[in-house]
Parts: C-alpha cells; structure tokens; sequence
C-alpha cells in the first residue's frame, strides 16, 4: 500500500497556532463534558447515593466488561435548550462490551430531573434504539424514571418519533432478534412501565424499582385505593405475583449481574465478513492533527494529512488521485478493518461528484465500509457550472451516498454546507453513526454568504423601490444574520439537537471510527440496489 | 543386584530414591493415592500402581495393597523411604514373607528400637551413655531428694503416668526440692490418678545432634559424622546441618563410637540414625550427650550427611538391601566442607506454624553453585491437605558453615514459591540470624528468638497497593473472551475509554479484615489511584523491581524477595450473584400444612437447603432457601395452616 508522506512540519509557527486553537476548543469540549458528566449536582447525586443506588454512569461501568470503553452518544443532548439544564438529557446512551458483546446500553439518570423524559430525553433514546436496530446490538435498559415530564407533553407524547415508539422499537427489535433486556432501578412509572413488559427479560432491584402503570396518587384519585408504592409494583410484586419481571436482584450490582448472565446466554456469535489484517498505528501522532487544521476554517489544507493520522500505518491506496481532485477517495484500513475513505480536499465539481459516486459504487460491489471526512463548504456555483450539469452530477453522488447499503461512517471535521452536507453522508443519508469535531460547523450555507444572500436581496428590493442602503445600515443588518448562524451552526447548538452522535476530540477520531465499525459489523453488510442515476 | 524397586512413599523422597534407582539401571514403581495420580513421583517412575483413596490409612499406610502393587508390578525390593511403612516391623516381616526384599533392617531391629523404654534399656547394657534419672518404685520423698542430689541439679520431676506437662517441676536447687515434689504429685495424682513421680537431669541449652550410621548383613557398621538439627519448633526439625557446630573432632569419634555401639548392640543392618542429647550448656557442642532413640530409617535430612561425605545413602541402602557390602569402610569416610538444610513447608509460621494448601501457582527453584532441591512437586501441582506439608528440602554445601549458610540464605531469597503460604521468609530470616550464624543454637532457638523470626504482619505499604493495581490493569488487557472472528477488534482494548471523559475504574481489595477501595482515574497521561486511606492521585505504573504479583483465584500474591503478602480481590459483580431473592422472606407457593419447620431462628443455612415441607394437594413440598442467610423468623409449626403468599420464615441476610 502507498504511505502517505506528511508535508507538516511540527516545529512550524503556523502548526503552533493551530495547535493552539484547536487545544483551545478540545479543552472547551472536555470542561463542558466534566459538568454533564456529573448529572443532576450534588444534592441529587447523594440523595441518590443514600438510597443505596448506584450512579448511572457507575450502573454502566460495573454492567461493561472490566476495562471496556464506552462509546457515549449525544453527551451534548439537551444542552442550553431548555429552562432547566438537563445534562445529557437526563439519559446515558452509548455502546459498551458486556460479557463479550457489544451492546446498546440505556440509562435513566434519576439525578437528572427524576430521570423523566424531555423532547430530547425522547429523541436520544430512540436515536440509541435505532443504532441498535441497524446494527443489531442488543439492547439493555436500566430504568429509573419517573416517565414523561408532564410539562413537556406536547412535545414528547403522540407523534412518530415520540415516547411510544421507544416501545414499538422494542416490540419490532425483538421481532427481529435484536434482545431487549431490561432492568428496572427506580421508578418505572406509566408508559414506562413498557419498558420492562415488552422486554424479552427484565429484572427488578428488590427495594428500589418499582413499576406501575399509575403510581399511588393517580390510583387514589382514580379508585380510592390507598396503596404504597411497594405494594403496588415493588419487586415482590412483579418477581413473585404479577411476572412483570422475570428476575429479582437484591440490589443494583446484583442486577448488573443478571443482565450480565443474560447476555452472556443470548448465543448470538458475531460474524465478521471484512477481510480483516492486523491493526497498524498511523506512523503520525493522532493529536498532530490539532496543529494540521487551521485555525482559521477558510483557509484550505490538504485533507491527506487527517488521513494519515487516522488510517493504519498511514496508508492510503488512492483511487482516481488524478481525477476530480477536490475528492480523496481510497482504500485504507482502520484497526485492522477495510474501509473506503471519501474526503473532501475543496469544492465539489462534477469531476469529484462523479468520482465519488464511483468510488462509492466499488466499495458496495465489494462490501466495504465507508468513511466520510466531511469538510464542505458545497458544489460549486455558477453559469459555466450549471451549463457542465452539475446539478445532475451532485445528484449522482448524492443518489450513490444514499443508497449506498455497507455502513458509513460520517465525521463532520469542519465546515459541512448546503448540499455538500448531503453528497458527503450527512444526518439525512443514514451513516450509522455521526461524529463532529468541536472546530466544525454545520449549516445551510456559512454565516457570512447567508448575511451576504439576504443583504443582496434586501439591497436589490431597496434599490428597485428608489431608495438607498448605507454600508454602515447593511454592516448593521447582516450581523445579527451571522451571529445567528454562529450559534446555530455551532457544534454544541447541533450536538444539543441530535443532528449528530456527538462532538469527539479530533485525536480520538481513529478510535471511535474503529469501536464504530466493529459494533457496526454486528449486522451483516447487505448488498446493494443503487437508484437510477440521471445521466 | 536387585533390577526392579517399588518405593512406597510419595513425595520428595520417593522423587529422590527413584532417581538413585534408575541411575543404577533398576527399574521403579511408583505406588499412589487417588490424590496423587498426577503427582511428580508417578511421572518420574517407570510404571505407577494405584494403592487406594487419598486417605492414607488406606493407601500409602495400606500394607495389603503395597504388597499387591510389589507382586503385581514384580518388584524384587520395597524402598519405605520415612514415615509410612518405613518403621514397621509388621510389613518388614510381610515383605519377607512375601518373598520381597524391605530396603531396611530386620523387623526384631525395628522392633527393638520401636520400644523406647526397651531401647534405653538395650542401650545402658550396651555402654551407651542415657540421660541420668531414676525410675525407681521407692518414692519416698528423703529417697527422690536424694536421688535428685546424685543426678545433679536442675532435675526435671516428671509424673510415671503423665504426659502434656502435668506434674512437671523443674528443680534448680536442692532446697526447692521439697516443694516441688509435693506439689508435681499433687497435680500427679489429680491429673492421672497416680502419684509416682520420675527424676531426671534438666537439660537447659539441649542440642539435638544426630549419627548417620550404617551396617551390612556381613556384620560391617560404620558411622557417617553427626547432624546437628536442634533447629526445631515443637519437635519439628526446622534446619539441620553437617556437621556440628562447634563439635571437636575427639567427641565426634567419640559420639561416633557410641553410635556405632548402639547400632551393634541389635545387629543392625542398613541405614540408621541414632539420636543424641547434647547439654549444651555444658559445653557447646562438646557437652555430655546423652542417647534419645535410634530411627531405623533413612531421615529426612539425610542430605546434609551425602553433601559433606560425597555418597548417596539410597546407593548405599539398595546395595547393602542387595547383600553387597559396605561400599566404604570407616577410614576411608571422610567430610568436607559444611552443608546444611532447610525444610520448606506449606504452613503459616503466623498461626503456629498452622498446615497450609493449596495449588502452586508459580514455583522457580533457585538454582546456584552447592544448591541441592529435593522437592515432590512442580510448578502447577498442589500441596494436599491429606499428607505431609513439606514442599522441598533446599540443601546448599560449601567449603566452610559461613559459605553453606550465605549459599542457602541466597537461594532461600532466589526462591519463587506462589501458592500456599509457606515458611520461606521465616527460613530465610532463621539463616540470617545472627545468633544462628555464630553457631548458638539449641532446641529453644525458636523460641527464644520468636519476635526476629515471626515478624508481626507487616501493613500493606500504598507501593504494594499500587503494585497490585499495576497488576490488575496489565491482567485486563489478556482477560479478554474474542468472539466470533473479531479478532483486531479495538473492543478489546480494556482501558475503560470514554469520549471526552477521563476513564473511571474502581478496585475493591481486602488485606486482612481491612477493606481498600480505589478510585482509579486516567485523563490520558497514565493511570492515577485515589486510595480510601485518603491518599490520593498515586500514580499506578510499572512494579517496583523485584515485587511480582501473581493470582491465585481471588487471592492476589505480592512477592519480594522470600516474604509475601496477599490481598483479596473483591468482584462486586459476584459478590452481589447470591442469588434471588435472598435475605427476604419465604413465603408458601400455594396453600397447604406445615409438615415440618426444619430450622430454628437463628440458625445458618445455606442456598438450597430445605427448610420447611408443606403439604398440599396430599403431596410435600420442599421449601428450600433461596440464599445463604441466618434464619431470623420461624413464623408456623407442624400442623399449621397457610395461605398461600403467606410468610413462613424469614431470611436475614448473611452477616459477612
């Protein structure tokens, strides 16, 4: 394989500044991180503690394998949207080994709120079932909330992508062989209390959980019964009478341990169909690249040098280096696994578009993985452009992106525009996971273009009724336009919204990208149909 | 010659006699316990016969069955090598009947020895000097006293029936006497029901020095030096070496010719050993000796005697068993040099030497110039809690005692021994003690030097904590089950990352009654240990040079040099797995009689066991508990009736 030759020079001033800026973001990125991981703060946390409960993220440390690592999603969910500030949307998601298998892990964070769901608590935890779901990743549930957040009803209750699909995804993930397992911490109230009947084994900590359809208050107010919460859904309730559950634990750590036992009894061995070869550092440090990306967006740099901190021992077989040029495209390996990287080195031409739409086609014929860089600012514009049909070809690549069926693997590591966003995997084209670095931006057009865009319309409007705009009036107009798309497109404002699976540190992009692939190979590559691609 | 030998014993010695019989072209067999069909002595032997269940009466102890695996296995010869059958005038004799030769004297030698009263006996008429007493009927008190004064001061008064100690009186004085013997009757009298009191001489500094002798059926009986093994705790020989400390040469031929005496006197023929009592404190090693017993055996400690005279007893032994004749006569014995020898046993020297056992887990015999390793086992085998604790015999020779002792100590420090506790460290710091390196030793060495040699627990140091943690993060990254054909895959990489967080981990051990937990946190520049003593941010890197950690099961194995220390490793996740519903109630699962309460509050019980029995539907039912626990409730008796759901007893859970 051809070794990527880096013409980076570490000791460079301008590598300095760069490294500066991007340590500046990193360390935004890890202290924001800090906060969240704590929770709901100190006095809910001891409340918690004093209950003889363990933490959430302690639930998923002492429930993975010794030493796995975890691959959190969404850590950003929720951030700065609402009133209250509900860390990580008051959920834990993300992916982990236990007992030998990678598994979607689901944790109500009880300190968060009572763990009840907000619109995005609801959107993170359908997010980590569909990553189940294309992946085939059992999932496991430790349930301790208090259910929808009344307030927020409007926003969490009847539509599709609301609280009742969290239960039809178990009903249709369990027709499917994917393994819902569930294990009830705390409370468990109304329609959460699906979570652990439509589990296809569930568990409940003697003490602690408790699972009722309406709690106490509801059923004295509904039929006078006086009740206690225990007597009315505790765990000899449900593990002796009712068989709700199938599994008492004595307390939290011992429900680890059932789940535990039960996957380890769900004799679902993974099948790995990648021609697989031992794994290779990249000869170049991975947290180089802080110095390698300029700290400012604008300025362009050769996307081969990311490759080259990324891809085992730096190789990369090029396809078309010759051709369409603002477009990497090339055979590499990531931990061992095959993949095929598309990255952008500019502005996507029809040259490029079609070269990345035939690459794309190669890696389906041939089931390999493919892996977006994603740095677009998007197609390019003008008479010439139009006339060349870029439009048609832009829809080739496009129509190749999104019927491509081998998983994709999307990292956003700088701007991602207009339709670039959709010719290099964004959200809409369903990669299996997404990731964005903290530097990046996302949007619909960058913030100066877009205050550009409106000030020429409203200029153009002006002129033709007669009447004049000062530089100083169209300075002042367009910069609540940029700041408005600062905020937007920042990370943080995307990551708070779901539009991503979280911001990753960029020194970390070849680990994530490898844990991704691997839990991504749980389900088989399935071969596929491309659409017709307008010639 | 003999061309096929069955050694009835197991263990090192059986190890060691193999290895003299093969080198003298003569085929072995083994015999073996069921616990033992994996053992190092069966794997050396030419072919192994199985003699019974680990249980040694019915094994080793067995006489039918060794003398079934002799006929069955045509040997010509039975080696008893010690302990067992080795001084058993009954099989010598059944040997002979059946027609196979016992390696060792006569049954009448052993017997005559067996005896100890009729050996002393045998003894003063043979000239051989006893330890002076009188064990006469007249007990009048003017008679004891004086007898007591022609002994000489201190005397021992001693209770005819007794035993443990009871009516025992050491007298220094003859004014004393009086008392003393009126009181050791008195407890005499109420301990045993029987007054009649004996009086011997009070050795203070005793030595317990020992002749290698050996005789021929031609009537040849020559001796092989003395062995000085008052090393002892409790009667067990500990460290014995060769040859004694501080002996001249004048009282060595001296002891040497009563030996010699001794072993004439019953005509004996083999190997033997006759014992001495040395007064120590008359003269060092030079004191007046005093004959104790006569072991009609190879000893244990027969090593020491081969390094310092350049022979192989068991050579000699299977050629003397043979009818040869001696190989060397008197003059042409000769020492050179010191060896010395230091049993290495699977025991506690912390709890009174307690027997330990277990799997070695990890064993690397030093190995260095004069080291001699007489072992019955291997790395991986187990020291079974049916036999003998002893692990190995480490011998080490050298020019003089001071290079012997050095050797030793060196290879006592060498040794990587992991598994069951042992008294390494306590034969390391014995070798090293001053006192025992100037040569004054007697049989209350131990004793006297306890606090030096039985160091209190050391505490565990935060740097062995931290070894242990290094241990347990290095252990993950091999722990790891791959599945399926994900090989490469970076799931199996175990160091407890996360996006954008530093990694978390938690340790639970145990040293003692006392609990560590760690907090373990790693922010990407190595791994950092905040301990629940308070001490915090201890950075948790490579071992510190010369500590190695080992497992064995849940016990992690710190070793530095010959000392040890072992913490507990706590797995929350298991330790929760106790089962369902534990410590809860039991309650009936449908609605019957109570047949029978099987338990009573308070009592223990563990998982499964039944409890109660119901009767329903005219069929019992087994009520068994779901958890170990202590009963805390019995709430109905026989003929009661229960609904079902209802309580019958309730579980407290497990006080630990």
């Amino acid at each position: 394989m051809t070794i990527l030759k880096s013409a980076i020079d570490p000791k460079s001033e301008g590598f300095g500044v760069n490294r500066q800026a991007m340590q500046t973001v990193v360390g935004d990125l890890r202290d924001k991180v800090a906060v969240i991981e704590s929770g709901g703060g100190e006095r809910s946390r001891e409340r918690h503690l004093s209950r003889g409960k363990l933490l959430p993220r302690d639930r998923v440390r002492v429930l993975l394998d010794e030493g796995s690592p975890f691959v959190e999603f969404s850590q950003f969910a929720a951030y700065e949207m609402y009133d209250d500030v509900i860390p990580a949307g008051g959920i834990i998601t993300g992916i982990g080994r236990v007992s030998g298998r990678e598994c979607v892990v689901v944790v109500n964070d009880a300190t968060v709120k009572g763990g009840t769901y907000y619109p995005m608590t609801v959107k993170k935890h359908l997010r980590a079932q569909e990553i189940a779901r294309e992946n085939n990743l059992p999932c496991i549930y430790l349930v301790d909330s208090g259910g929808a957040n009344l307030p927020q009803q409007a926003g969490i209750f009847p539509d599709r992508d609301h609280f009742g699909r969290i239960f039809y995804n178990q009903a249709t993930m369990s027709a499917q062989g994917i393994p819902q397992i569930a294990a009830v911490m705390g409370s468990c109230t109304a329609g959460g209390a699906y979570v652990p009947a439509m589990a296809d084994e569930s568990i409940i900590v003697k003490d602690q959980g408790t699972i009722f359809l309406a709690g106490p208050p509801l059923v004295k107010a509904a039929i006078g019964e006086v009740v206690s919460a225990e007597e009315l859904g505790g765990a000899d309730v449900h593990a002796r009478v009712s068989g709700v559950t199938d599994h008492m634990a004595n307390d939290d750590t011992h429900a680890l341990a059932l789940v535990r036992k039960i996957v380890g009894n769900l004799n679902r061995p993974k099948t790995v169909t990648l021609e697989t070869r031992e794994p290779a550092e990249p000869l170049y440090a991975p947290d180089d690249i802080y110095g390698v990306v300029p700290a400012d967006t604008r300025k362009p740099y050769d996307v081969r040098e990311i490759i080259a901190r990324i891809v085992d021992g730096s190789e990369l077989d090029e396809f078309k280096a010759l051709y369409g040029e603002t477009l990497v495209t090339g055979f590499a390996h990531i931990h061992g696994y095959p993949v095929g990287i598309i990255a952008n080195n500019g502005i996507l031409f029809s040259e490029s578009s079609l070269k990345g739409a035939h690459f794309i086609e190669l890696c389906c014929q041939r089931g390999i993985p493919l892996v977006f860089l994603q740095n677009i600012s998007g197609f390019m514009v003008g008479k010439k452009y139009e006339a060349g049909g870029i439009a048609k070809d832009g829809a080739k690549l496009v129509t190749a992106v999104a019927c491509a069926n081998v998983p994709k693997f999307t990292v956003i590591i700088g701007g991602s525009f207009g339709a670039g966003n959709y010719g290099m995997c964004g959200r809409a084209y369903g990669p299996r996971f997404l990731w964005m670095w903290p530097n990046a931006r996302i949007s619909v057009m960058g913030g100066e273009q877009a205050a550009n865009v409106l000030a020429q319309v409203r200029r153009d409007g002006l002129e033709a009724r007669g009447e004049s705009w000062s530089d100083t009036e169209e300075t002042a107009f367009k910069q609540p336009i940029h700041d408005q798309y600062e905020v937007e497109g920042h990370p943080y404002y995307a990551s708070a919204r779901l539009w991503d699976d979280g911001i990753i540190d960029p020194a970390d992009t070849r680990r994530v990208l490898g844990l991704s692939i691997s839990a991504s190979l749980n389900a088989p590559i399935e071969p596929t149909k491309f659409g017709i691609f307008r010639m | 010659m003999i061309s096929s030998l069955l050694i009835a014993n197991r263990g090192e010695i059986a190890v060691r006699v193999m290895r003299t019989a093969r080198r003298m072209g003569i085929r072995t067999i083994a015999v073996y316990s069921e616990a033992d069909a994996g053992a190092m002595h069966v794997a050396e032997a030419d072919e192994a016969v199985c003699v019974g269940p680990p249980s040694p009466t019915e094994s080793y102890l067995n006489m039918e069955a060794v003398l079934g695996a002799a006929r069955d296995s045509g040997a010509e010869a039975i080696h008893p090598g010690y302990g067992f059958l080795s001084e058993n005038a009954a099989f010598a004799e059944a040997c002979q009947e059946a027609g196979i030769i016992f390696v060792g004297p006569s049954a009448a030698s052993i017997r005559a020895m067996g005896d100890k009263a009729a050996a002393k006996a045998a003894m003063e008429g043979a000239g051989v000097p006893l330890v002076p007493g009188y064990h006469g009927d007249d007990q009048t008190p003017k008679v004891l006293a004086g007898e007591a004064k022609k002994i000489g001061f201190p005397v021992l008064i001693k209770a005819s029936a007794g035993g443990g100690g009871r009516g025992m009186r050491i007298v220094r004085d003859a004014v004393e006497f009086t008392d003393a013997l009126a009181s050791a009757k008195r407890e005499a009298k109420g301990a045993f029901g029987d007054d009649r009191v004996i009086i011997e001489k009070y050795l203070e500094r005793p030595r317990h020095i020992e002749v290698q002798m050996f005789g021929d059926t031609q009537g040849n009986v020559v001796h092989l030096f003395e062995r000085d093994c008052s090393l002892q705790r409790r009667y067990q020989k500990v460290i014995e070496e060769a040859p004694a400390p501080g002996m001249s040469d004048a009282r060595r031929a001296e002891i040497g010719a009563a030996a010699i005496a001794a072993a004439k006197s019953i005509d004996y023929v083999g190997a033997g050993t006759v014992e001495f009592i040395v007064d120590a404190a008359a003269g060092g090693a030079d004191g007046p000796f005093y004959f104790m017993e006569m072991n009609t055996r190879l000893q244990v400690e027969h090593p020491v005697t081969e390094l310092i005279t350049g022979t192989d007893l068991v050579e000699w032994q299977l050629r003397v068993a043979s009818g040869e004749r001696l190989p060397l006569n008197q003059e042409r014995i000769t020492q050179t040099g010191h060896a010395v020898e230091a049993r290495l046993y699977a025991e506690d020297p912390s709890r009174d030497f307690l027997p330990a056992a277990g799997r070695l887990v990890h064993l690397q015999w030093p190995a260095g110039d004069g080291i001699r390793i007489d072992t019955g086992v291997r790395n991986g085998d187990s020291i079974a809690v049916e036999y003998d604790p002893l692990i190995a015999k480490m011998i080490a020779h050298g020019p003089d005692r001071e290079t012997a002792l050095h050797r030793l100590h060196a290879a006592m420090c060498e040794l990587q021994l992991v598994g069951p506790i042992t008294n390494q460290a306590f034969l390391a710091d014995a070798l090293a003690h001053p006192a025992f390196i100037e040569g004054e030793i007697d049989t209350n060495f131990i004793a006297e030097h306890r606090s030096a040699l039985l160091p209190t627990e050391a505490s565990m140091s935060n740097a062995n904590i931290l070894a242990a943690l290094a241990f347990l993060l290095e252990e993950r990254g091999h722990s790891q089950v791959l599945r399926g054909g994900d090989a490469h895959s970076p799931w199996n990489i175990t160091d407890s990352w996360r996006p954008n967080l530093p990694a978390r981990d938690r340790v639970e051990l145990q040293y003692g009654d006392t609990d560590i937990s760690v907090d373990l946190m790693n922010d990407g520049r190595g791994w950092q240990a905040n301990l629940s003593n308070g001490d915090s941010s201890l950075p948790v890197g490579q071992l510190p040079e010369g500590v190695a950690v080992y497992r064995d099961g849940h016990t992690l194995i710190l070793t530095d040099g010959p000392r040890q220390q072992r913490l507990t490793h706590i797995v929350p996740l298991e330790q929760a797995d106790r089962g369902e519903g534990a410590g809860g109630g039991l309650s009936a699962p449908m609605p019957g009689k109570v047949v029978q309460a099987l338990v009573a509050a308070g009592d223990s019980v563990i998982r499964g066991q039944t409890v109660m029995i119901l009767e329903a539907m005219k069929m019992e039912h087994a009520i068994s508990a779901p958890a170990d626990g202590v009963v805390a409730d019995v709430f109905f008796n026989a003929g009661d009736q229960v609904d079902e759901g209802v309580e019958l007893l309730r579980l407290a859970k497990d006080s630990e």
